[in-house]
């Protein structure tokens, strides 16, 4: 008997891609996919422990005022849960100490980056070493890129996927690390799980506008070192159906969107756990 | 006692923001600057210890990957000038809430934080060690580029005299200024010159008539025996003349458009209009809708905050647009910023409320590269683009709503005021809790509740500030900043309680704030009664007239009944959204507003709406004249081609588009650009707002402002022409469309700053008639709308009026979005059709602008033949025939041919001798006429029969064909060829002008 999997989606204070995301979990089969004011966490009403795919979806979280996902981070961190001794950053220790997925879209990404999730190299999942910081361009910018998926990865999301076409629509989307050795280390351990590219998917690129942001060596999302924990820029849960690609009225295209590929995974492989 | 935190980026990172500045500086101002760097400010006036200073500094307030942090010293060093640029006391300061919130959870203690901005700032060093950057410089810069001293102060410290261990002293913009709230009595019996004095000095915007009209209502005396009962006099109170004056605003009362005309239409005759609005848009929307009988889409028109139309059984569309010009041309950022997020209220405060699906703006600018001497109060139009953008920037992207489409038009003539139209649509459920959802209704004894923002001395006077000319005098606090995520919260929340049903009404605190709001939803009821002391207040200081009309942003006003309303208040309180009681709605017939328990304002509700007389006023049509231009027809027409593209009103607009979030919520079928790699205009937005629906709608725009200069009543058929065939060019159905006007104009009443009032109001009257015939004959009803009078700039003897200008809006259902077609060509091999006629009409065209002229044949709409057109289009495009389709629009079938192309990265052989034209005999002509309801089609070879059996009886031709090779060929009416151009040139002449 397979497990039943519940996917949690996590709205709220300025996040906006809830609704999309819901509904890939919900094309991907989850049993129950549920969108959660954070409000609800905070009061203790909904707690993490009871899903199994945590998704932070992309928005701008207090504005991004302080730098995205700062203030986003600051909260997670510091605030507490209603009626229960702890913190938020509590259930999210909880949640991934038990090997569960989660799966970070553009401010959700930054978000992980932020609080230390993302690389979370040799578990320590409250250090930042990495970070997303303002495009080279300087501004926002809404445009479809080609993603090359490192096939070594061991990112559960990305696996059996050879390259993606998604849309970015971020501001602050640059990958940088804090040194040489760690990006070294994300090469090395495969963490890199998928990177800008040609179109072709084969190469990964610095160059504008393909690599639209000047993520250092291209790097478009990272996953920790079990592979279930995922962030990346660009939005699958944009590219959904054949008609959000943006030649669908000229090119022929399957019916489904490339982006439904990482929510399936997601639920295969959670499927076949144990929890 | 206050602390300074600085956070800079370390040495190597690059600083994107003061690269783009320093750009600006070289390219904009011509200094020469060697490097900005830029410096974030965080002031924290609060009770914080060393080290939760340094926590704060740490933890939320800078990225340790990238940042570095300073308390209580300098940050910057080595640099010529730095500028620091600050908020002025009482102006809404974002980021600095958000900190404050972040330091909160992260200490626990409350604090306010004020930000400011560094720019550091270094110059060229030659080898003679001049001072190659002067104060002079630094300060053209502060001024010209960094600060707008309407909202923000400056500081400019010279870097000889820097002392980094020192740095700059905490500078805390508190709003000072002493806490007794008063309310004045005003004796109105007076004379006419003092009567217009007070008018004047208050920014009350009220003229002598209506002053009047007060001063006699306060002569009544039953009037005067209830204002006795509640302890008030014959005087009127300051907040009953605020009050009044916000409601019978130009801007909330719409009384040029509800006055009596007496219209002279310059050929002998004279005729009466009893009320624009009334005699033209809402009858053609009544005529419309008694057309369509049983299956009347339109739900709500004309008597909502927006327009509401069903979309399927189980759900409705919303739509509204809006303009926000007046504090747009104080400050664009801003102005444009609390534009977009003061339009989301609207379909939000429509009904039982709708969540908002797509955003849509227009914008009409002086050109960016405008180089006369600027006259005072003007910001440079580079200025006002590039704030504007920003301000849509981020309302539209932080709340979350697609920016779907838009556009920019470009005329010297909006250096006075930018015209900032902002659009917003949104989907409710047709039912909820079993009762329809697109009506509204109060009973007494429900409670007035306020919920979201705060209130403070913004946005006060914007209603009738919006309602005269921009002058010398144009006050300050009109302007203000719109705090999307304040909003976002407070509609996350609303909704939750829409669901729930905690609440009967909604509607949105905009113009005229809480004066308006409760005023408006009071009429449902009969009445109400309300305490001001009991609302929360951004900082103390405010005097109750100030509280009643602050047009404070992120607020709605609910009616909430009494057994609901622990509900609702803990609901809010769980979703960290504030809301208040504030009072309760009554059947009393009076507008009764208290300050604790003294009232301080007590007007009949009557009175209050519709004590106002219609006005009365004259037009006069007498058909302008122009000179007709007189020039050959240009021997090199590719290069007279490329010069078209390169038009700011034809060129891309691809830097803006990208800048705004198109596709969040899933459901964008047809983007803004479009073609083989993404760069080609769309005629219109598709979109599918359920998920897991194929139904979807479209939305268009139309506005082509040049024409007024002929004659408006064509500018306005055009525009809705316009809208409306853009609709059809993406697979809309003609009979499920909607149409949303919103007029900008001059002022068009006479007056000794008007002399020519009368035209002007005549313009008005012609576009109006048009709207009408050319509405009912499309059967496009008109479901919402708004006016905007006043486009004029007046300083001394400057005056600069805007050209009448009509914006058009369209959304319309599709039943299945997965028919939509797009704009560029597909395959070589298609063949290349133009659909209608084109006739010699290059009057107001983009063709004679080229050569500085305007000329009188302005382009007609022939609208019965056209909506027989579209009608075959569409079936040609549901039968899936249709390859591509593009609208002719400025710069006509040439321009269109081009787009066409290049867009799908395929040239074009077509013949100019086969396009069906009247009265053309010049090549120029017949590839730039604007002549309305043309299309370039392209169809697979396999589909011509089919295709050209559904346009059987309508004017169309096969012109050619689409080729591999990437150039654009086209043979002239002399059987030559004309142009041979590389599309990729073509495309590089289109994508030039505005790639900054």
């Amino acid at each position: 008997m397979p497990q039943r999997i519940r996917a949690i989606v996590i709205t709220g204070n300025g996040t906006n891609c809830e609704m999309e995301m819901a509904h890939a979990c919900k094309l991907a089969r989850f049993d129950e996919v549920e969108i959660v004011h954070i409000s609800e966490l905070l009061h203790g009403t909904k707690q993490l422990d009871d899903y199994h795919f945590l998704n932070l979806p992309g928005g701008f979280l207090d504005g991004d005022d302080l730098g995205s996902a700062k203030a986003g981070a600051n909260r997670i961190l510091h605030a507490a849960v209603a009626g229960r001794e702890e913190r938020l950053y509590d259930q999210f220790a909880r949640f991934i100490a038990a090997g569960k997925l989660i799966l970070g879209v553009c401010n959700g990404f930054q978000l992980l980056v932020k609080l230390g999730m993302l690389p979370g190299l040799d578990g320590h999942y409250d250090r930042q070493t990495v970070t997303l910081t303002f495009n080279d361009s300087g501004r926002f910018e809404d445009r479809w890129v080609y993603l090359r998926v490192d096939p070594g990865s061991p990112c559960i999301f990305t696996k059996g996927l050879y390259g993606l076409y998604l849309p970015v629509r971020h501001g602050e989307g640059k990958f940088v690390t804090l040194d040489e050795k760690i990006l070294e280390r994300l090469h090395r351990e495969g963490l890199i799980a998928v990177q800008y590219s040609d179109e072709n998917c084969r190469e990964a690129t610095l160059e504008y506008p393909a690599n639209p942001n000047g993520a250092v060596d291209g790097i478009a999302g990272i996953c920790n070192e079990t592979g279930r924990i995922f962030g990346l820029m660009p939005h699958p849960e944009a590219y959904l159906h054949r008609t959000n690609h943006p030649r669908w009225t000229r090119e022929e295209l399957p019916e489904e969107g490339m982006g439904l590929a990482l929510f399936r995974n997601a639920a295969a492989f959670l499927r076949s756990a144990n929890f | 006692m206050a602390n300074r935190i600085e956070i800079g980026f370390r040495q190597g990172i690059r600083d994107a923001l003061g690269e783009k500045i320093k750009k600006r500086i070289v390219g904009h101002l011509r200094i020469h600057v060697d490097s900005v760097r830029t410096v974030e400010v965080y002031t924290i006036d609060g009770d914080l210890t060393p080290g939760e200073l340094e926590k704060a500094a740490r933890g939320p307030l800078s990225d340790p990957v990238i940042q570095e942090f300073a308390i209580d010293r300098g940050m910057a060093c080595g640099f010529d000038w730095l500028i620091e640029v600050g908020f002025r006391p009482g102006v809404t300061d974002n980021v600095g809430k958000t900190a404050a919130e972040a330091i909160a959870i992260l200490t626990g203690k409350p604090v306010r934080v004020y930000t400011s901005r560094q720019y550091v700032i270094g110059g060229i060093r030659d080898r003679c060690a001049l001072d190659l950057l002067t104060r002079a410089d630094a300060e053209r810069i502060a001024s010209e580029l960094l600060a707008n001293e309407l909202i923000q102060r400056c500081e400019i410290i010279d870097g000889r005299t820097w002392d980094p261990a020192q740095g700059m002293k905490p500078h805390v913009p508190r709003v000072m200024g002493e806490d007794r709230p008063r309310t004045e009595e005003i004796d109105l019996d007076c004379p006419d010159e003092a009567l217009i004095r007070i008018s004047q000095e208050r920014v009350l915007a009220l003229s002598i008539e209506e002053m009047r009209i007060l001063r006699d209502y306060l002569k009544n005396e039953t009037v005067l025996a209830r204002r006795k009962e509640v302890g008030l006099g014959a005087r009127i109170t300051d907040a009953e003349l605020e009050c009044l004056a916000q409601t019978w605003s130009e801007h909330c009362k719409h009384k040029i458009f509800n006055a009596r005309i007496a219209y002279d239409d310059g050929e002998g005759h004279t005729r009466e209009i009893d009320s624009l609005f009334d005699t033209c848009i809402k009858r053609s929307t009544r005529e419309i809708r008694e057309r369509m009988g049983a299956g009347d889409w339109c739900l709500s028109v004309f008597s909502d905050n927006a327009g509401i139309i069903r979309f399927n059984d189980d759900w409705n569309l919303v739509f509204k647009v809006e303009t926000h010009n007046s504090p747009s041309a104080l400050d664009p950022y801003g102005g444009a910023l609390t534009g977009i997020v003061g339009v989301n209220r609207d379909p939000f405060g429509c009904g039982k409320g709708a969540k908002l699906i797509f955003n849509t703006d227009v914008f009409c600018f002086a050109p960016p590269d405008y180089a006369k001497p600027l006259p005072k109060r003007i910001l440079h139009p580079r200025r006002i683009y590039e704030g504007v953008r920003e301000g849509v920037e981020h309302g539209g992207n932080k709340s979350g709503i697609p920016t779907v489409n838009g556009c920019l038009v470009f005329d010297e003539r909006y250096l006075g005021k930018p015209l900032v139209y902002c659009g917003t649509g949104g989907i409710m459920p047709a039912r909820l809790n079993g009762a329809p959802t697109h009506t509204k209704e109060i009973l007494p004894g429900d409670l007035v509740v306020m919920t979201g923002g705060r209130i403070g001395k913004d946005g006060i006077h914007g209603a009738t500030f919006s309602s005269e000319e921009l002058h010398e005098g144009s006050p300050v606090t009109a302007v203000q900043i719109g705090d999307p995520i304040t909003q976002k919260k407070m509609t996350d929340f609303l909704l939750v309680a829409r669901d729930r049903g905690l609440y009967r009404t909604i509607t949105d605190n905009g113009a005229g704030g809480l004066s308006s709001s409760v005023g408006e939803t009071a009429r449902l009821s009969g009445g109400c009664e309300l305490d001001l002391k009991k609302s929360p207040l951004k900082y103390p200081g405010l005097n109750p007239w100030e509280i009643l009309i602050s047009e404070s942003q992120e607020r709605m006003t609910l009616a909430v009944t009494p057994e609901k309303i622990d509900g609702f208040l803990s609901l809010a309180r769980k979703m960290d959204v504030e809301a208040t009681v504030l009072g309760h709605y009554t059947d009393s017939g009076w507008f009764h507003i208290r300050y604790g328990e003294e009232t301080v304002v007590l007007i009949e509700m009557s009175f209050l709406h519709d004590g106002l007389p219609q006005m009365s006023l004259r037009a006069a049509w007498t058909p302008p004249h122009h000179a007709e231009p007189d020039f050959s027809e240009p021997d090199d027409l590719g290069g007279a081609m490329k010069e078209m593209l390169s038009r700011l009103n034809i060129c891309s607009k691809e830097s803006v588009v990208r800048q705004y979030d198109h596709e969040v919520q899933g459901g964008s079928v047809v983007k803004p650009l479009t073609g083989v790699v993404n760069d080609g205009p769309s005629d219109a937005a598709v979109i599918r707002p359920l998920l897991d629906s194929f139904e979807g709608f479209v939305v268009a725009n139309g506005i082509c402002p040049r024409y007024s200069d002929i004659d408006a009543y064509h500018m306005a058929a055009c525009a809705i022409d316009e809208a409306v065939r853009n609709a059809i060019a993406v697979g809309a159905p003609l009979n499920r469309l909607a149409g949303l006007d919103n007029f900008c104009w001059c002022d068009p009443v006479r007056s000794e700053k008007t002399p020519d009032g009368e035209y002007k109001l005549a313009q008005l009257v012609r576009a109006n008639m048009a709207l009408y015939d050319v509405t009912t004959t499309y059967g496009v009803p008109c479901i919402s709308g708004k006016d905007s009078m006043k486009n004029d700039y007046q300083i001394g003897a400057v005056r600069i009026s805007i050209p009448p200008t009509l914006l058009f809006s369209t959304l319309g259902r599709m039943e299945d979005v997965r028919k939509a077609v797009t704009m560029d060509v597909k395959k070589a091999g298609d063949l290349v059709y133009v659909l209608g006629k084109t006739f010699r009409e290059l009057g107001g065209s983009e063709w004679y602008a080229l050569r500085g002229a305007v000329g009188n044949s302005v382009p007609k709409v022939h609208a019965k033949t056209a909506k027989a057109l579209y009608e075959a289009l569409h079936r040609a495009i549901r039968a899936g025939l249709v390859a591509s389709c593009h609208d002719c629009s400025d710069g006509g079938l040439g321009v269109t041919l081009a787009e066409t192309a290049f867009a799908g990265g395929l040239g074009l052989e077509v013949n100019l001798r086969d396009i069906p034209a009247e009265g053309i005999g010049r090549n120029d002509e017949l590839l730039f006429s604007e002549s309305q309801s043309r299309f370039v089609v392209t169809v697979s070879p396999g589909s011509r029969e089919a295709f050209e059996a559904f346009l059987a009886g309508c004017t169309f031709a096969r012109i050619g064909t689409v080729i591999p090779e990437g150039v654009l060929r086209i043979d002239g009416l002399g059987g030559q060829r004309i142009i041979k151009e590389d599309i990729s040139a073509l495309k590089a002449a289109w994508q030039k002008p505005l790639a900054f």
